[in-house]
């Protein structure tokens, strides 16, 4: 089998099913606030969908959709939005400080004040670093069959 | 006072933005580090002298709600020693650096660290202290291997596997100490314990909390890591770990979750378990360090023997014993994160560790040399230089304590120490140059200048610790430095009564 | 009490399991163990039976409230400890996978470039 990655019937259902995948995981970190789940569940999921792209189709298509240099970058930035979303609480005097009028009203989307922009922040740099840590463990493997 | 979180905030984003400038020019990340390690300097010593405790809660969720950050008189202490030698360990690590490929991922990490040191020593929150415990100590597990060479990485694994287990412990007895009285903030934990009887439970979650430090902080039964770990590393990152880490994540937390969390009064006569581990520690690192050949795996055991000495001191539970545990604790980070620099420079110029190879290096390496002496001279507790004054007094309090054993065997290790250091001076700066190392060279500028100013430290604090003849608080270091954090110390439980109104 | 008696020995099985074992993998899945059971037993803390969501809506007796539901706060707490667990295994394996490229064996007994 010169191909990379698995067998057509494996390849045709991750084809199908990581979009729905990809969407449940960025479900689960937008209504982090209301519902079970929030930024670290919901960026598993995602970098779980990342993870199977590249278990069905091989490394080398994974790393075409997201480069190990673009993961990096992405990683830090779901850091410093967390960071930053803390330190825009010094405009209003305190670190961390929850800005938003309207807190508090159950089921309704924008009323957490600025748990969402954490989730977004959390949600990308848990996802991007999953998948980051598993293509690193992957190509260590691949220098060493080269020795 | 709106700048206490700065010190966690500033170093985190400095870590993220120096892993995203992966590729760029070494001249650039050197300066962003070195600014960044500035700043904190200079924040540290804006906050010194600020009288009694400051609270800060973040995000106005006041205690026992929400996480506090506390600075008080221990903080400050523990804030300036971090601060001063993490930035001299950057400066350091400019030309030191540069023969590793990854120059901004190794500032990364190391801005981690400082995050987590910074955020062991202020934060007031249990579990919160964990995180930053943990976020500390994974930066030090990659950092340790950042060789990856064999022994880099092997060294790393024991240090990681023992030092998670550590965590464990801790994280253990925080579950236990939440079990028992339902909050994770300090002050309020310190509370309930007073207010209640929890009898063998808190007995047991402190033996579980002692040995997790212990194993953080290295003392003797736990020590195997420490020896394989601290001299794998770079030599900067050796001497922020001997310097300031293990006394942070160990020796740091102990004195603040025991006196003034749990107290000593609850303890009763298990406290005395400190005065032992701290004399084992002390005599079996000073034995095991006199037949090391390895430059930095003796200095290694060395910081075991000292970590000893702090631990005795504090153990003694007297007022004079904690001055002296945490005068000893200022100054053995200054003059071992000297001699882990100095044994850097060494290894930079003549690329190897082992003492047999070296010979006669002050002739070629004059800064070196001289500042080496120093730094023997301080930590063996030669007058005038700092470690005579912190010994003498730790001997002092032994004795006032009516503790007489423990002071003949601190005595005895003191010269234990003196023999071990002038092996090394005597191998690797006097005597004659080896044909070997002819062409040896001075290192560069920025090395030589954190060595010397670590020396003048070392020399001005120990001018300075002069004037204790006249009492301990004539000393200016004394009155403006350890006398606060001691007088934390010695408020105890009190504490309390500083956080929440 | 027996769930707690079980998660001690959850954690003893796993320092045993480090302690003993000269593996590296499974010194790394015995530190899962250790980890898991700490785990574990934090969030049986914040446990009650038939217990409800930690959230207080209007018109709901406070003192009932506070009986049934579970309490929120080990959850919270758990989830970051394992991240952080997961940050520590994920280092533990990257630098297995490195000695494993250096020695070409897992046993620990044959790394021994370092003594003492």
């Amino acid at each position: 089998m010169n191909k990379p990655g698995m067998t057509l019937i494996v390849k045709t259902i991750v084809r199908i099913s990581t979009s729905l995948i990809l969407l449940y995981g960025v479900y689960i970190v937008a209504y982090g606030q209301l519902t079970p789940g929030g930024g670290f569940p919901g960026g598993v999921i995602i970098g779980a969908a990342f993870i199977l792209l590249c278990l069905a189709f091989g490394k080398e298509v994974a790393l075409k959709k997201m480069s190990t240099a673009s993961a990096s970058i992405l990683d830090s930035a779901g850091a410093l939005i967390f960071l930053g979303v803390a330190l825009l609480g010094y405009i209003w005097g305190t670190f961390f400080l929850n800005f938003f009028p309207n807190k508090g009203i159950p089921f309704h989307l924008w009323t957490a004040g600025i748990i969402p922009l954490c989730n977004i922040g959390i949600g990308l740099k848990v996802s991007v670093c999953l998948f980051g840590a598993f293509i690193a463990l992957v190509l260590f493997r691949v220098a060493k069959k080269e020795n | 006072m709106q700048i206490i979180p700065l010190f966690i905030a500033v170093p985190l984003g400095a870590a993220f933005i120096l892993a995203m400038l992966g590729k760029a020019r070494h001249s650039l990340i050197d300066l962003l580090a070195n600014i960044v390690t500035a700043f904190l300097l200079i924040l540290a010593i804006s906050v010194i002298g600020v009288k009694g405790t400051t609270t800060y809660s973040m995000g106005r969720w006041l205690p026992p709600i929400g996480i506090v950050l506390v600075l008080d008189g221990l903080s400050i202490l523990m804030l300036v020693m971090v601060n001063l030698i993490s930035f001299l360990a950057t400066i350091f690590s400019i030309s030191y650096i540069e023969r590793f490929t990854a120059k901004a991922k190794f500032y990364a990490m190391f801005m981690l660290m400082i995050a987590g040191l910074n955020g062991v020593i202020l934060t007031g929150d249990m579990f919160n202290m964990f995180v930053f415990l943990e976020i500390a100590s994974i930066a030090s597990y990659v950092l340790v291997a950042f060789g990856t060479e064999d022994e880099e990485l092997e060294a790393s694994f024991k240090y990681m596997v023992i030092g998670s287990v550590g965590g464990l412990f801790i994280l253990l007895s925080i579950a236990l100490l939440y079990g028992m009285t339902g909050t994770l903030n300090m002050a309020h934990l310190s509370q309930i314990i007073a207010s209640k009887n929890f009898g063998i439970g808190l007995l047991f979650t402190s033996a579980l909390l002692i040995a997790g430090f212990a194993i953080k902080a290295a003392i003797v039964p736990f020590h195997a890591w420490l020896p394989d770990a601290h001299p794998s590393a770079p030599a900067p990152i050796s001497a922020m770990l001997s310097g300031v880490f293990i006394k942070i994540l160990g020796i740091y937390t102990m004195m603040r979750i025991l006196t003034n969390v749990i107290g000593i009064a609850t303890l009763g006569r298990a406290w005395d378990i400190m005065l032992v581990l701290g004399a084992i520690s002390m005599v079996a690192g000073g034995l095991l360090a006199i037949g090391q050949w390895d430059y930095k795996r003796l200095l290694a055991y060395s910081s075991i023997s000292q970590v000893g000495y702090i631990m005795l001191a504090f153990g003694l539970g007297t007022p004079l014993g904690y001055l002296a545990a945490l005068f000893h604790l200022a100054n053995h980070s200054i003059f071992k994160a000297l001699m882990f620099l100095n044994s850097g420079a060494v290894e930079y110029a003549t690329e190897t560790r082992d003492l047999q190879k070296m010979g006669g290096l002050s002739e070629r390496m004059p800064v070196t040399g001289i500042t080496s002496t120093v730094g023997t001279l301080s930590i063996s507790g030669v007058p005038p230089f700092n470690g005579f004054w912190s010994k003498l007094l730790i001997i002092i309090a032994i004795v006032q304590a009516g503790r007489p054993v423990y002071a003949v065997i601190a005595i005895l290790v003191s010269v234990l120490t003196l023999a071990y250091f002038l092996k090394v001076q005597r191998y690797a700066f006097f005597g004659k140059i080896k044909d070997t190392l002819m062409n040896i060279k001075e290192v560069p500028v920025p090395m030589c200048i954190s060595l010397i100013v670590l020396a003048a430290l070392c020399l001005i604090i120990g001018l300075d610790a002069f004037r204790i003849i006249q009492g301990t608080n004539a000393s200016w270091f004394i009155r403006v430095m350890i006398e606060p954090a001691k007088e934390v110390l010695v408020n105890g439980t009190n504490y309390v009564k500083t956080i929440l109104p | 009490m027996l769930i707690y008696v079980l998660c001690i020995i959850l954690f003893a099985i796993g320092l045993y399991g480090i302690v003993v074992k000269k593996n590296l993998v499974k010194i790394i899945i015995s530190f899962g163990i250790l980890d898991y059971s700490v785990n574990l037993f934090f969030i049986l803390l914040g446990y009650k039976r038939d217990g409800i969501a930690p959230i207080m809506m209007k018109g709901q007796d406070k003192a009932q409230f506070v009986a049934q539901a579970v309490d929120p706060l080990p959850q919270a707490l758990v989830l970051t400890s394992i991240v952080i667990g997961l940050g520590i295994t994920i280092l533990m394996v990257a630098i297995a996978i490195r000695l494993y490229d250096k020695y070409g064996t897992f046993d620990v007994m044959k790394m021994r470039k370092l003594k003492g």
